[in-house]
């Protein structure tokens, strides 16, 4: 499998969030959907961790497996010292209040029905957060800080803003909870470019004026590259590789690294497209994933031993792990 | 990509093969398409005119709203006819087709212009087998009967890379990957040999791997049958390697247009630099900060009098705000729309320092929080 093990995480008392062997499996008919299998991760308060990985890796997956929305079939959610998959209801419900989930599509994660006021206050009256003005107050401060103007969007709907200003929103319902942690799962997929780069920067500046903790989850490396302090490659389910996002991108170990790296178009004619390390053919079925490392049949360097037995993760660099046998580098 | 077999679509039965393969194929003036609404009318696309080369490809690139989408479907006239004004001409291999009647217009569709549009999974028809869909327009275009249009399928099904497919075209659309399915939609827009394609946003919702091999494939096809396209995007950098002119949209209207390496190398038009500058890029230092345009293109009903990108343009003057600039050529084949220039490549502001927005825009002039 392309990847488990350990050796990339640091000290559990330095985690605010701690992954550990996080595994999802879905029913399908007889047979079982592996969408994430032994999956480790930790992020240290104030970092960003870029999840990244092609469509169907698992990366939403974990994200929502991390909240328990739903509760990973095994593995350990360790969130401030606390086991998330071992707690239950009301427990479970109060330490979630502390993490919140920012999703793709920012149209259809909005209530059509409802105006942006009681969207953004719905879970400050769950939890009896303050009285009426307190929650307006605060309703306010939030739609402020990611640059819509209350006075404006508070008795709005949905459908009259735009694609870029409903991920604003669903940002601002984000944050009126005061999180610690957000898990911004694509985030600017479904923006235009320009649009992308202001809620990029957004977060930036919300993660340093609130103190956040973010989990950011996309398709595309060069998204992830200015915003994570850590990122983490993912495909069918495994963790491939983890490090520091400047060495990542300028020696990445592991082939599908090297290959995602390569897709990204580059907006200069002169840069001819690189089809060195280009990928053929889709991601195999997570029903019967691919034995030993599961990148095996994509990968141009992919050996007889790759069938054989799992690549665990290991050191290369300083802050760069990878699991693979026969990594570009180390 | 794969096996090349008996080039599918390259005329198994007698359509009108033009033995020509230079030359223009496409030419479009002064095209104007309003929508009437309750609102008012929606300028969607505000005079453009082009033309493209057979065998050439033109990139369209702008933000959701410019009119780059409904550009292409008036060139291939597959608006609907009530509350939609046209205005324009389009001539296509030195034809009229703007004044085309519905059923002559239907022949061009499939044989002369094809179309791939963004999202896969709805432009296919859910409940018809994937081999209905692709012998459909065999059919009913090139008259085929039943067998020859399986064959055809299935040559065409291997030349887009398709893993066997025999077994495919007994599938429905949902049980194949969003690749796939972009796949199956180029076979069907390439079924019966079309001298156009019209590419909207063909891999926007694709990962970026995949991306790339749907690129490739379509420049594959489009080299083999001299085929002419029209890739229309919002990302510049899809554009930059794999077209031959690159036409910038930005409220109903082209505001440069230009050969990809001039527009690269010499931008004359603010909107077309901000464009390049939101790129998050892997071949420059990590900034911090992406350079993100402020506020959101104008409202295409009551568009901005003067220059329709000043509000949110960091070089703006007041006298941008009061007069459209015209469409100007710069070099031979560079045109921009703009009083002043940025020039001298993206790197340089020709004329930076104005700063903000004039004063005079609804739209916040702050990187990352542009308003309502």
């Amino acid at each position: 499998m392309a990847g488990t093990g350990t050796a990339h995480l640091r000290p559990a008392s330095e985690a605010l969030l701690r992954v550990e062997d996080l595994v999802v499996e879905f029913p399908a008919g007889r047979r079982k959907v592996h969408a994430v299998s032994g999956v480790s991760l930790d992020v240290r308060r104030g970092e960003t961790l870029g999840l990244v990985g092609e469509s169907g890796c698992g990366k939403s997956t974990t994200g929502r497996a991390i909240v328990q929305l739903p509760a990973p079939t095994a593995g350990h959610v360790r969130f401030d010292g606390a086991d998330l998959a071992r707690l239950s209801g009301k427990h479970l419900r109060r330490l979630r209040t502390r993490l919140q989930l920012v999703f793709q599509d920012p149209i259809s994660s909005l209530n059509p029905r409802r105006k942006v006021r009681d969207i953004l206050a719905e879970p400050l009256r769950i939890w009896g957060r303050g009285d009426r003005s307190e929650q307006d107050a605060r309703v306010r401060e939030a739609l402020d800080a990611v640059g819509l103007d209350p006075e404006v969007a508070l008795d709005k709907r949905p459908h009259q803003f735009s694609g870029g200003q409903c991920q604003r929103i669903s940002i601002a319902r984000a944050l009126v909870m005061e999180p610690e942690l957000i898990i911004c799962d694509e985030p600017v997929s479904a923006l235009d470019v320009s649009v992308q780069a202001q809620i990029l920067n957004l977060l930036d500046e919300l993660k340093a004026r609130y103190d956040l903790t973010l989990v950011f989850i996309a398709h595309d490396l060069a998204v992830v590259r200015h915003v994570s302090s850590r990122v983490a490659v993912m495909y069918l389910g495994k963790v491939c590789e983890v490090g520091d996002p400047e060495v990542l991108y300028a020696r990445p170990a592991h082939p599908y690294t090297a290959a995602l790296l390569a897709a990204i178009p580059v907006p200069d004619p002169r840069v001819r497209p690189r089809d060195d390390h280009a990928l053929g053919g889709d991601l195999p079925s997570p029903v019967d994933p691919p034995s030993g490392c599961r990148f095996r049949t994509r990968c141009p360097r992919a050996e007889q031993r790759c069938a054989a037995e799992e690549p665990r993760i290991r050191q290369v660099e300083a802050d760069q792990y990878v699991a693979c046998h026969f990594p570009l580098t180390g | 990509m794969t096996s090349r077999a008996p080039a599918p679509g390259e005329a198994p039965v007698g359509f009108k093969v033009n033995a020509r393969t230079q030359g223009r194929l496409l030419e479009v003036a002064g095209l104007r398409t309003r929508f009437r609404t309750p609102a008012g009318v929606v300028r969607a696309v505000d005079g453009v005119s082009l033309t493209l080369d057979r065998g050439r490809t033109l990139g369209i690139v702008g933000e959701s709203g410019s009119g780059k989408s409904v550009l292409s479907r008036s060139i291939m006239g597959l608006l609907p006819r009530r509350n939609v004004v046209r205005e324009g001409t389009i001539e296509f291999d030195g034809e009229r087709i703007d004044t085309l009647a519905d059923r002559r217009r239907r022949d061009l569709w499939g044989t002369q212009m094809a179309m791939v549009f963004q999202d896969p999974m709805t432009a296919l028809n859910p409940v018809l087998k994937i081999g209905h869909q692709i012998t459909e327009g065999l059919r009913f275009h090139l008259g085929l009967d039943r067998r020859t249009a399986r064959q055809n399928a299935l040559a065409l099904l291997r030349s887009v890379g398709i893993p066997e497919p025999e077994r495919r075209l007994g599938q429905y659309p949902h049980e194949l990957s969003g690749g796939m399915r972009q796949r199956i939609m180029i076979a069907v827009a390439l079924a019966c040999g079309p001298r156009l394609l019209f590419a909207d946003e063909p891999t926007t919702a694709l990962d970026v791997t995949v991306q790339a091999q749907i690129l490739d494939l379509l420049a594959a096809q489009q080299r083999e049958r001299n085929m002419a396209m029209v890739l229309v995007t919002h990302d510049l950098g899809v554009v930059a390697g794999r077209a031959d002119h690159i036409a910038v949209m930005y409220a109903g209207q082209i505001v440069e247009m230009a050969p990809a390496t001039a527009l690269f190398g010499d931008v004359q038009m603010p909107y077309t630099e901000a464009l390049l500058r939101s790129i998050p890029r892997l071949d420059q230092p990590r900034a911090r900060r992406l350079q993100a345009i402020p506020g959101r293109p104008p409202n295409l009903i009551a568009p901005p009098r003067g220059c329709r990108f000043a509000p949110r343009c960091p070089y703006a003057r007041p006298d941008c705000h009061a007069e459209a600039p015209p469409l100007v050529e710069s070099s031979p084949g560079h045109l921009y729309r703009c009083w002043y220039p940025v020039g001298g490549g993206a790197g340089t502001g020709g004329t930076a320092g104005n700063g903000g927005t004039g004063g005079t825009a609804g739209n916040g002039g702050n990187g990352s929080t542009g308003g309502i």
